[in-house]
């Protein structure tokens, strides 16, 4: 509910219980769960329809009639919805869409207020209070440049299935998947099925790197066969897969005629003579996902790095992060799937049910026994998947003197170098504040962990740095600041 | 080696780089990388007209000599840019006093040009319509501070200087006298009969290790950075009350912003100060007042996104003034830090002056006023 002028510096009247950020399956689920059990819930989320990265549903009117057949796991987000249009009804779910919270801040009394944005042109501005704070905030795609990513026709992967998603508009006809990780083979069976052609999925990395934890996969029997459902899909659909292969160089003018495939070695070098070219309109790239961490830094949540190479929110069993009154759920604790996004929400949510009512019922304790127990069995696939997937440090050899790094900034390779080995920057701040890698429009979140990996390759050994700080979320009109002063 | 300066900022920058010209030979010390306390926090505003005549003046004047003459030795990535500043004024009455404190200003050596409301205009078309008059201040000047942090330790490196990032100082050697003889760190011994501590907001830690008390404290600033923009604001301005706010002695918030463009599109909106620790959350109460009191200043603001928020913690003494040369209690040790909101401006002054003094030549200033026991008596040791 926008404010009135006068009023806008207070938050509204009224404390919730729990204040949950993102309505990805993280989010609905913990949401959901605490409401079910009488808390009283404010949902905010970015987008205008719940479901996060994953259900993000098809916009109203265009003629999306099955969505299902784009995602698996529809049927527990039907019922998730179903629950939160319940709640909604009876007013125990407070659901903000086309909320984005830019800042968190917490009170004297230990209370958090989240300060949300709304609206485009007409930015209006919405404070929420409550006593405990649930980040379920998901995840980007992450992007490793390379020569001629900048060219029209070069999409990013997750970008080229949520268009599918929301508008069901193909960013070509023929079309190359590349990059490392699951997510790739779930794109290219989803651009196949709304009719493009992809002649080749190219994977940096190798699918038998997961035959190396046998014990990992036999306790994730569903994992291996969703791999089998999409290896059988993507053959029927006569997509190449080509593992341990990259695209090292795109062609074309104005926009994607082709791409130039190489083979890799184990640290991702590409092997000098392996280049084959692939004709192509389109190029769908992306190197697995980024946890989304800006309001848990903010709220000064302590992070670690993950095998995968990013960093997440620090998070213990009861997914406490390190400041009292802060909970966090999915993505946001570290790279994992919709599955493990699901059981973490509930579970955050029975704890945080067990810290206000001081206990849980017999029930709900066996209920979180079990939810633990799926959490560390899928927590041990994700290590997994995040160790096989992460790029190898021979990745920056695709890279040319003047391949862009920092689009935005139009900050090349080459200026990085130089500001490491000749002006001493070691960590990605450094680069940042030398090369202006990382300030432009997107803050780094395109470009930053390429640049910590180059700073951290041509520097002299510093300590790379841990996530970025970025004080607002997004951006947020001088105006909306303004009107939150105090008079005098 | 002669002589090892602890903290790459750009304070321990000037100082490598006029005391490895000078001859003689230098080490450099930051437990970060170059830039990364202070100087990689602040705005690189080189200001005369924020300082009211007395020897933070002097030291400004020297330092805007001293710039113009880098801005042609180092490479052009630095962005100095010889802007001006203009000081506005929304009532008569802060009119007059800003009056008054140019007329003392141009008496010291300072240029400023009283300025009607339509020569205001003219100088900056965005200005709202309701200020009354102002002051141009044309030896007001910028630079980005890291890069030319970053460009006076490579040129103090092709000197001949040693450059260590990434190597804390964990102890000031002394020799049965108690005089310096070096330093250790995390990764071992560095020899030399001097120690310059440029140790910036950490400075009075730095101290401590040699048993000497420099009574120096964070005061928080924050930064507003907007997407970047074609070019609506010309000068560094600000208003007339920001003096008043610089020299205030209090710990609470003053905020009256200085607005000003950048060479690559986005304005900065600085800064705010208070003291209040290192505490790093972001004030809402305090960048929505800058927001406030710079869309007052420039209504066509009113409708830009702010991209970025970012703080940093300037090196306050408690009556201003850095603390700059030989320090009589520990022979050897010399302290050039605690230049609070202005250590980017003063840096190449307090670098020139320090080499001098190593050196045994006389100082260009009086040092008096920057003597680093000058706290001795007020701020008894901790
Ligand atoms: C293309 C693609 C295919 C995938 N395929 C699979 C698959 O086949 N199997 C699988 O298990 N997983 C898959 N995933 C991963 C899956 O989508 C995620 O694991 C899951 O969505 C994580 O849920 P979450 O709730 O943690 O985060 P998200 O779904 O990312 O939800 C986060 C929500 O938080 C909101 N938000 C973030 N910041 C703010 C803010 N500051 N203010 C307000 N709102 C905010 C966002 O708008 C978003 O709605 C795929 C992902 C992608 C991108
Ligand atoms: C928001 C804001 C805006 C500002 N705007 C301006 C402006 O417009 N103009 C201006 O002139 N000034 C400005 N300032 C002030 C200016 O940034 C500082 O005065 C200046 O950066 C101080 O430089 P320094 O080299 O003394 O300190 P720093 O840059 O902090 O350098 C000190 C270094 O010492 C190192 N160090 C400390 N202890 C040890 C140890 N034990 N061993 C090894 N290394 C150590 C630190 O790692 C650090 O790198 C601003 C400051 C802020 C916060």
């Amino acid at each position: 509910m926008p404010h009135s002028k006068d009023d806008r510096r207070t938050p509204e009247t009224g404390c919730a219980a729990i204040a949950v950020v993102g309505a990805g399956p993280a989010g609905l689920a913990a949401a959901v769960t605490a409401a079910d059990h009488g808390l009283d819930v404010v949902l905010l989320d970015a987008a205008a329809a719940p479901g996060g990265q994953y259900y993000r549903s098809p916009a109203v009117g265009l003629g999306a009639n099955r969505p299902e057949a784009l995602h698996h796991h529809w049927r527990a987000f039907a019922e998730l919805s179903a629950r939160l249009a319940a709640h909604r009804d009876t007013g125990a779910i407070r659901h903000l869409t086309g909320h984005q919270v830019w800042t968190v801040e917490r009170t004297g009394g230990g209370d958090w207020i989240l300060h949300a944005v709304t609206g485009g042109g007409e930015e209006a501005h919405t404070a929420v209070r409550a006593r405990r704070m649930l980040l379920a905030t998901g995840a980007h795609e992450r992007q490793l440049p390379f020569p001629g990513w900048t060219l029209p026709g070069v999409v990013s992967a997750a970008g080229a299935q949520a268009m599918l998603k929301s508008g069901l508009v193909l960013p070509g006809r023929r079309i190359v998947v590349a990059g490392s990780g699951p997510l790739l083979q779930a794109v290219a069976l989803s651009l196949t099925r709304a009719g493009a052609r992809v002649p080749a999925l190219v994977e940096a990395a190798g699918y038998g790197a997961y035959a190396r934890a046998p014990g990992v996969l036999a306790a994730n029997p569903g994992k291996a066969a969703e791999a089998a459902r999409f290896g059988a899909g993507l053959a029927g659909a006569r997509v190449r897969v080509l593992t341990h292969r990259a695209v090292t160089e795109v062609h074309g003018d104005e926009r994607v005629e082709a791409v130039t495939v190489s083979r890799v070695d184990r640290r991702w070098r590409p092997v000098a003579g392996t280049g084959r070219r692939i004709a192509c309109d389109a190029l769908a790239v992306g190197h697995g996902l980024v946890p989304q961490l800006e309001l848990a830094v903010a709220a000064g949540c302590g992070t670690r790095p993950g095998p995968d190479g990013t960093h997440a929110v620090t998070l213990d069993e009861q997914l406490r992060t390190t400041v009292p009154g802060v909970w966090a759920a999915g993505e946001t604790g570290g790279i994992g799937g919709v599955e493990l996004a699901l059981s973490e929400g509930e579970l955050a949510a029975l704890s945080i049910i067990r810290e206000v009512r001081g206990g849980v019922r017999r029930q709900e304790a066996r209920r979180a026994v079990a939810l633990r127990r799926s959490r560390h069995r899928l927590r041990a696939f994700a290590t997994l998947m995040g160790t096989v997937h992460r790029p190898g440090a021979g990745w920056s050899e695709w890279l040319g003197g003047d391949t862009e790094v920092c689009r935005c900034e139009e900050v090349t390779a080459g200026r990085i170098r130089t500001a490491c080995e000749e002006l001493g920057a070691g960590d990605a701040r450094t680069v940042k504040l030398l090369t202006r890698a990382g300030m432009g429009w997107c803050q780094g979140r395109t470009c930053g962990f390429a640049v910590r990996e180059l700073a951290a390759a041509h520097g002299t050994g510093q300590d790379p740095g841990g996530p970025e700080r970025r004080p607002l979320a997004c951006p947020v009109k001088l105006s909306t600041l303004a009107d939150l002063a105090e008079p005098g | 080696m002669d002589v090892v300066i602890v903290g790459a900022g750009m304070v321990g920058a000037a100082c490598a780089y006029y005391t490895s010209r000078s001859g003689l030979s230098v080490a450099v010390v930051d437990r970060g990388p170059v830039a990364g306390g202070t100087t990689g926090a602040g705005e690189g505003n080189l200001l005369v007209s924020d300082k009211v005549p007395g020897p933070e003046l002097e030291l400004a004047l020297l330092s805007a000599s001293l710039w113009q003459r880098l801005s042609e030795e180092l490479p052009p990535g630095i962005e100095y840019e010889l802007k001006g500043g203009v000081v506005v004024a929304a009532s008569e009455g802060s009119l007059a006093t800003l009056a008054a404190t140019a007329a003392g200003q141009r008496e010291a050596g300072v240029e400023a040009h009283d300025v009607t409301p339509d020569r205001l205009r003219e100088l900056e078309p965005h200005l709202a319509p309701h200020l009354v008059g102002g002051c141009h201040y044309p030896q007001d000047a910028q630079v980005q501070p890291a890069l030319a942090a970053a460009e006076l330790v490579h040129s103090a490196s092709r000197a001949g200087a040693l450059v260590r990032p990434g190597e804390e100082v964990v102890e000031i050697l002394r020799d049965r006298a108690g005089a310096v003889r070096g330093v250790r760190t995390n990764r071992g011994e560095l020899r030399a009969p001097v120690v310059v501590n440029a140790a910036g907001t950490w400075g009075g830690d730095l101290a401590a290790l040699a048993g000497v008390n420099l009574p120096v404290l964070p005061r928080r600033g924050f930064v507003l950075v907007t997407e970047p923009l074609p070019r609506l604001v010309r000068h560094k301005v600000y208003a007339a009350e920001y003096v008043a706010d610089v020299s205030s002695g209090s710990a609470a918030l003053q905020t009256s912003p200085v607005v000003e463009g950048t060479p690559s599109g986005p304005v900065l909106i600085g800064a705010s100060r208070e003291r209040v620790g290192f505490d790093r959350t972001l004030s809402v109460p305090v960048v929505s007042r800058l927001a406030a009191r710079a869309a007052a200043l420039f209504p066509v603001l009113a409708d830009v996104r702010v991209l970025r928020a970012y703080h940093g913690f300037r090196p306050y003494l408690p009556d201003h003034l850095p603390a700059i040369g030989p320090d009589p209690r520990v022979p050897g040790l010399f302290h050039a830090c605690g230049h609070e909101g202005a250590g980017i401006g003063l840096a190449p002054a307090t670098g020139l002056l320090i080499a001098d003094a190593i050196r045994g030549k006389r100082p260009a200033l009086d040092l008096a006023p920057f003597a680093p026991d000058r706290f001795d008596a007020t701020c008894p040791v901790t």
